[in-house]
């Protein structure tokens, strides 16, 4: 589940003469993710230490320049390279302090903006569309400028894109309307012009933000509609035909966002990874028309995953680099960092399994209002460090030993706010379980267990951990995970199934464990040994009863009396054929989620006495349940009667033929015979009083008469 | 047989009043009931419980208990006052004002000399009865705290009445107390309220019974004053008490609705000394049970859900016959609603108001069983409230609908209406004669009105736009001094039928203004008259459901009607329990009669045979299953229909479609406070 993390200040806008501007210009990487530069609208250019939110160094053009691109750095040449008055080239080094008596050079046409990837060369986009790498422009910067673009034609946006260690520069134009993608290849050099879709007439978008997968450029583009479009261009192939010719470029929605009364308008949206989607100033879908919310919405759920109210006016921009975004609102330019860990279904869905216990899911409206309440500036650094501290954290799990991870990782538990933890938690256990399988010395079974309890954890964060609680024969471990995960596969449950039964009890009554689901099978076990009792009247029908009952016809009340006075002094199946432990154990098992297509196949495993053992257990609980219809209302950690019949009928398919040859077998499948006798017999009596209900309901609806009607009648 | 266009009409909120005091009179075996809006009804058990005789209420008379003393009727209440009613002439007689504050309830000696009235102020005041009036006598020793109930001792030497907390017996030569008996309280919570003894029984064995509103029945020795045992009955109160003539069987009424009988009985076989002992349990009541009777061979009661049940005891009737039946007498036995067949119009009568209505139009057609889309919505065209506190006794509205008159007991109204800009003007000068009337009825040409009088005498008036003249008073030669309680006007302005409360039916000329003959009295009560438009010859339903059919050219009954009686009547027609209240003829087919009671309408068509014994008498279903040609030999003379349930009225328009008058039972019941205590299912 992508998260966005407290965030914080990086510096303060120049307030801007003109409102709809933030006052920056862009805002770029440096030589490493903890240093940008930020242009603002006039003059000056900063470099800052994100994590320290502090100004390294500033440089100013003169007064009555302006510096019309954003600067850029380059990494290969270590230099900072920008644009004034549109034709003057600027490049300085980090040491140069007066930018005026750094090297510029005057190019022959306006320049649109220079841009620059790591670990390449700056490039130079004009503005009539015509594309330069800055050293063969500076070699000779007089040198006559094409125009690619057409009359009336202008670039509202651009970028350039590292793709298979080519360099492309990308920029859209409009004309009348129309908008254009342009994908110019450097080296050597070709140009592909593409037309967008028409949206809706009058509607430009909003904001572009082009990524490189898979041999594809993907090109996001927001409407003011709220839609957010994608567009796929093939690497492959590019530049086969080189022409003028603008070729359709087929686009498919990905979201449709909502955008409340109107239309958006300062509005832009960013890829930040193959399934996530930044979004700014567009509304929270649940917390009215205000716009200036900052959210990440999954493409492929469409899903919001997270969402943050920023305070003050939003510009509709949007930067982001290594896992930090940052966006101008009101006064400042904040920081946000955010995580798109990879996404599974169960927590896409909000883990349903887990609705249960509410606390543990986080709720939307905890993450997007609870934290409006805490401006403390105090607050905001301590969970900026911890945010921080976290790469650390991974470093040591990984080196140190078994005590240090357990004392910090309490502290760490014990200190934040789990909530916003909980990306990172997963990334914890799965570092934690690789390392232990990896060193079988290394074992942490009270820290994995505190994670598991923090219920952040499921099994496709971590899937190894049940297998591996398995092998350590850390019991305890598995049966939280089997409380807490909502998607733990079939197999596993099978393959803990298996352990369970065939532990033997000696080692079950070492353990420790749950102490609720303990004390619900000792009270169960317990009844056993005190009277049969009536309760409401109501005195449950033995299945052996009920057998006689079958053979004889209805005339043998008195006989069943007494095989009921026979049975309460040695009843066959009221005795729990397993440990205390062990039908705790097995609870745990009935009562995981699983789907029996997939679960059949991996029954089949289990041997025949292994079966005939569980199925002796699973008969040993419905008795129970079937007599006292209170043992149900026991609380959470009790199976119910439905997954116990279930899984009997499970068992029942996968290992029929093997059970009826089994001779100890006999008698078991006789009793479930004879379940399904009395179950039968109890739903085809319900069906008759449905039956009967309904027509009931029938006969009411006709007899609805209102205050006055006239009707016609016949006599005969 | 054929099709008809029926108005269904659920719209008359009529709301019967809750029954809060009877008293029976064994020698007579009249049943007195008393409503919570005053008014007073007279049922006759010898004659299938037919209710004979309505006295409307009146605001702010508050009856609380009846006594019947001989013939004489009285009512005490909480305004304070005794009233000795007039029962040929359905009026109170007169009222004696006690001075003791609210009186909560009243008592004779078996004598028949004396009258004890319970009050507020803690007073027993006797009066003594004179021929005329009752005259107050004196108070017996004053008590602290108000007297609820009274029972005399059968010698008439001792009475003992119930109070708060405690039954106080007084003699009553001396007027002293002589035994004070205290009540216990309820258990838990109710400990900290006053119990009241809110029904009381002196037996002849100086055994005392009481209930109470903690819940108890209990039985006291009067001799010496010390109980002899409690019977807890209800979580709620028990309000009533009814011992039967013989003093061997007693029944308590419940805030439950249940009733509970006792019965004076050896508790083991062999044993010789008899003992109260609780015997059965009847719910025949969603709401408390204020009044009880016990007759001789059934339990009489009646509450707050308004309706009178009828409860057989098994061990004193036959069984499976129809005196074994519960019977539930839900609407009253004379109609509420009058229909001007020619307008089209609907008069309502409620105690306080009448309503008139025209009933909607459709121009569809249908199927049968169909229901047509409604064109005009039905409309309320007046709502008149009643002048002074007398309640309205009846009401009628002409054919025409031009005319309307009801009448309370101290006078009668007519109003004039007009339609086309709907008006109504009352008719100010009334002729002296027309004071007070017990029915009314308009001629079919709206030209004259009819009103019974006292004696069973009938005052026409006619009727123009200018003036409304005393014509003629029609007085029968019998001398019957009852009330008249059924009028009808041939449609041809000639004749004019009345039945009154001695089963006697007049038929007068109107051409010449006298009697034109009586039909031979039969020993049941009329319950409707009519008579036919074309052969003049007069239907009477009686109480006992027998139908007469008497030509009045003839002077004598009809060969129809001496084949009915010779046939006699379907088993199953005789065991209807509600009397038919109203008949009409279809324009159309002179053979036909329309007739219904609460739970079916009846077309008799007189060209067919009639329903043999063993016949089916409700054939309508399997008509219809049949063929049309094999119809024919299957159906009998009664067509019976039973779509319509809960009927007030049904009336045939001129148009020839139905008006019928439902009121479920289901509607008032849900009008109904919310009773203690609702029994649900394995509670």
């Amino acid at each position: 589940m992508a998260a966005l993390y407290e965030g914080y200040t990086l510096c303060g806008l120049v307030p801007a003469q003109t409102l709809p501007n933030s006052g920056i210009q862009g805002v770029e990487t440096e030589r490493d993710s903890d240093h940008v530069i930020v242009t603002d609208s006039t003059r000056s250019v900063t470099l800052y230490k994100v994590s320290d939110q502090k100004p390294l160094s500033s440089w100013t053009v003169k007064q009555g320049q302006t510096l019309t691109c954003s600067a850029v750095y380059s990494s290969q040449s270590k230099e900072f390279v920008a644009v004034s008055d549109s034709k003057v080239i600027r490049i300085w080094k980090e040491e140069d302090i007066l930018l005026d008596k750094a090297f510029k050079a005057t190019v022959s046409a306006d320049v649109w903006r220079v841009h620059c990837v790591p670990e390449g060369e700056p490039v130079v986009l004009f503005q009539r569309g015509a594309v330069r790498l800055l050293d063969s422009l500076l070699s000779a910067p007089q040198q006559p400028i094409e125009e690619v673009l057409a009359q009336e034609e202008a670039i509202r946006w651009s970028t350039n894109i590292l793709a298979e260690s080519k360099q492309f520069v990308i920029f859209t134009t409009e004309q009348k309307g129309d908008h254009f993608l342009y994908l110019q290849r450097l080296n050597p050099n070709t140009l592909q012009r593409y037309r967008l879709e028409r949206e809706e007439p009058g509607l430009s978008p909003l904001s572009f933000s082009a990524s490189y997968r898979d041999n594809h450029i993907r090109l996001l583009y927001l409407y003011p509609n709220g839609h957010v479009y994608q567009s796929v261009v093939s690497m492959r192939g590019l530049g086969a035909d080189e022409g003028a010719q603008a070729l359709p470029l087929p686009r498919n929605l990905l979201l449709g966002l909502p955008v409340g009364e109107g239309l958006l308008e300062a509005a832009s949206a960013l890829v930040l990874d193959e399934a996530h989607v930044a979004v700014v100033g567009v509304p929270h879908p649940s917390a009215g028309a205000g716009k200036d919310f900052l959210c990440i919405w999954n493409t492929n759920f469409q899903t919001l995953q997270a969402g943050k109210e920023m305070a003050g006016k939003i510009y509709g921009q949007l930067w982001g680099y290594s896992n930090k975004l940052f966006i101008p609102h009101g006064k400042t330019l904040s920081v946000i960092p955010y995580e798109c860990p990879k996404s599974s279904l169960a927590a896409a869905l909000g883990k349903l399994k887990q609705a249960k216990a509410p606390a543990s899911v986080p709720s939307w409206n905890n993450i997007l209002h609870g934290e409006k309440a805490q401006p403390s500036r105090t607050v905001e650094t301590r969970k900026t460090v911890c945010w921080i501290t976290e790469k650390h954290f991974q470093f040591l799990i990984q080196m140190a030993p078994v005590e240090e991870v357990q004392k910090e990782v309490e502290g760490l538990l014990s200190r934040a706010d789990i909530q916003d933890l909980q990306a990172s938690l997963g990334q914890l256990a799965s570092t934690l379980v690789s390392r232990s399988l990896a060193d079988p010395a290394f074992y942490t079974p009270s820290t994995l267990a505190q994670l598991v309890h923090t219920q952040s954890l499921c099994h496709s964060v971590c899937p190894d951990l049940v297998l591996l609680a398995l092998e350590k024969k850390d019991y305890f471990l598995c049966q939280l995970c089997l409380q807490f995960f909502p998607d733990i596969p079939e197999a596993v449950t099978c393959a803990c199934l298996k352990a369970f039964i065939s532990m033997p009890d000696a080692d079950a009554e070492k353990m420790s464990l749950e102490p609720e689901s303990v004390s619900f099978m000792e009270t169960l076990i317990v009844r056993e040994h005190g009277q049969v009792g009536l309760q409401n009247g109501f005195s449950p029908t033995s299945f052996d009863g009920d057998r006689s009952d079958a053979l004889s016809g209805g005339g043998a009340v008195l006989k069943t009396r007494e095989e009921d006075k026979e049975k309460t002094s040695t009843p066959p199946e009221q005795i729990c054929p397993v440990g205390l432990y062990k039908a705790v154990l097995l609870n745990e098992v009935l009562r995981t989620p699983y789907s029996d297509t997939f679960l059949l196949p991996h029954l089949k495993d289990l041997s025949s006495q292994q079966v005939v053992l569980f199925l002796q257990y699973l008969q040993f609980l419905y008795l129970k349940y079937s007599q006292d219809a209170s043992t149900q209302m026991h609380g959470l950690r009790s199976p119910s009667l439905t997954q116990i019949m279930d899984w009997v009928c499970l068992l029942l398919d996968a290992h029929f033929t093997v059970l009826v040859m089994t001779p100890e077998a006999k008698g078991l499948l006789l009793n479930l015979h004879c379940f399904v006798k009395s179950q039968v017999r109890l739903v085809s009596e319900l069906g008759k009083i449905e039956g009967s209900l309904q027509e009931l309901n029938k006969m009411k609806v006709k007899k609805d008469v209102g205050q006055y009607s006239i009707e016609v009648i016949e006599l005969f | 047989m054929g099709e008809f266009k029926v108005h269904r009409v659920r719209f008359f909120d009529y709301m019967p009043s809750a029954i809060r005091a009877m008293a029976f009179n064994s020698r007579t075996e009249r049943l007195a009931v008393a409503r919570a809006d005053g008014a007073l009804e007279i049922f006759n058990f010898a004659d299938h419980y037919f209710q004979e005789k309505v006295i409307p209420g009146q605001d702010g008379r508050a009856v609380e208990a009846l006594c019947w003393v001989g013939q004489r009727l009285f009512s005490a209440g909480l305004n304070g006052e005794i009233t000795e009613y007039d029962l040929e002439n359905m009026r109170p007689r007169y009222t004696v004002e006690a001075y003791g504050g609210p009186i909560w309830t009243i008592s004779s000696n078996s004598q028949g000399t004396l009258l004890a009235v319970g009050c507020e102020d803690g007073t027993v005041k006797m009066f003594e009865l004179l021929d005329e009036r009752i005259r107050f006598q004196r108070n017996l020793e004053r008590q602290k705290g108000r007297i609820i109930s009274l029972s005399w001792h059968p010698s008439g030497t001792l009475i003992a009445a119930g109070m708060m907390d405690m039954i106080r017996i007084f003699d009553a030569e001396t007027g002293h107390a002589t035994h004070r008996l205290l009540v216990e309280r309820g258990a838990g919570a109710s400990k900290s309220k006053e119990v009241v003894v809110w029904s009381i029984a002196f037996l002849s064995d100086h055994t005392i019974v009481s209930g109470d509103s903690a819940g108890k029945v209990q039985i006291w020795d009067g001799l010496t004053g010390t109980l002899v045992k409690t019977h807890l009955v209800t979580k709620w109160d028990v309000l009533a008490l009814a011992v039967s003539q013989d003093e061997s069987s007693l029944v308590a009424g419940t805030s439950e609705g249940t009733v509970v009988q006792f019965q004076f009985i050896a508790s083991t076989v062999d044993q010789q000394d008899k003992e109260w002992v609780r015997t059965r349990t009847f719910k025949n009541h969603s709401h408390d049970v204020r009044a009880l009777a016990h007759t001789e061979t059934a339990v009489v009661s009646g509450g707050m859900d308004t309706q009178l049940v009828v409860r057989p005891l098994l061990d004193k009737v036959e069984k499976n016959t129809q005196e074994s039946a519960l019977r539930k007498i839900a609407f009253p036995h004379r109609s509420l609603v009058c229909c001007a067949k020619k307008a089209g119009l609907l008069l309502f009568q409620f105690p306080d108001h009448l309503e008139l209505w025209r009933v909607g139009e459709s121009d569809g057609l249908g199927k049968p069983g169909d229901s047509l889309p409604v064109k005009r919505n039905p409309e309320k065209l007046i709502q008149l409230k009643r002048k002074g506190e007398d309640h309205i006794c009846c009401s009628a509205l002409s054919p025409c609908g031009g005319w309307l008159a009801y009448s309370t007991v101290s006078a009668v109204r007519l109003y004039r209406i007009q339609y086309n800009n709907i008006s109504i003007t009352k008719v100010s000068k009334l002729p002296k004669d027309l004071r007070s009337a017990h029915q009314l009825c308009f001629s079919s040409d709206s030209s004259k009105l009819f009103a019974s009088s006292s004696h069973s005498s009938v005052v026409i008036v006619s009727l123009n736009q200018l003036e409304c003249k005393h014509l003629h008073t029609l007085k029968p030669r019998s001398g019957s001094r009852q009330p008249v309680h059924l009028l009808f006007a041939s449609e041809d302005g000639k004749w004019l039928a009345a039945a009154n409360a001695d089963c006697e039916i007049h038929v007068y000329n109107l051409h010449k203004l006298k009697l034109h003959c009586t039909v031979p009295v039969h020993s049941s009560c009329p319950t409707a008259i009519a008579i036919h438009p074309v052969t003049s010859n007069l239907v009477v339903v009686h109480a006992d459901q027998q139908i007469f059919e008497y030509s009045l050219m003839q002077k004598e009954y009809t060969e129809w009607s001496r084949k009915l009686q010779k046939q006699g009547l379907h088993s199953l027609w005789l065991e209807r329990d509600t009397p038919v209240t109203h008949i009409s003829y279809s324009p159309k087919n002179p053979a036909h009669i329309f007739l219904h009671d609460m739970f079916m309408f009846c077309i008799i068509d007189q060209s067919l045979p009639l329903p043999e014994a063993k016949t089916m008498l409700y054939n309508q279903m399997t008509l219809r299953s049949l063929p049309e040609p094999e119809r024919i030999r299957h159906s009998h003379a009664f067509k019976i229909c039973k779509n319509f349930q809960h009927l007030l009225c049904v009336s045939l328009l001129e148009d020839h479609s139905l008006v019928v008058v439902e009121r479920p039972l289901l509607d008032i019941m849900s009008q109904l406070p919310a009773p203690v205590r609702q029994k649900k299912f394995a509670t």
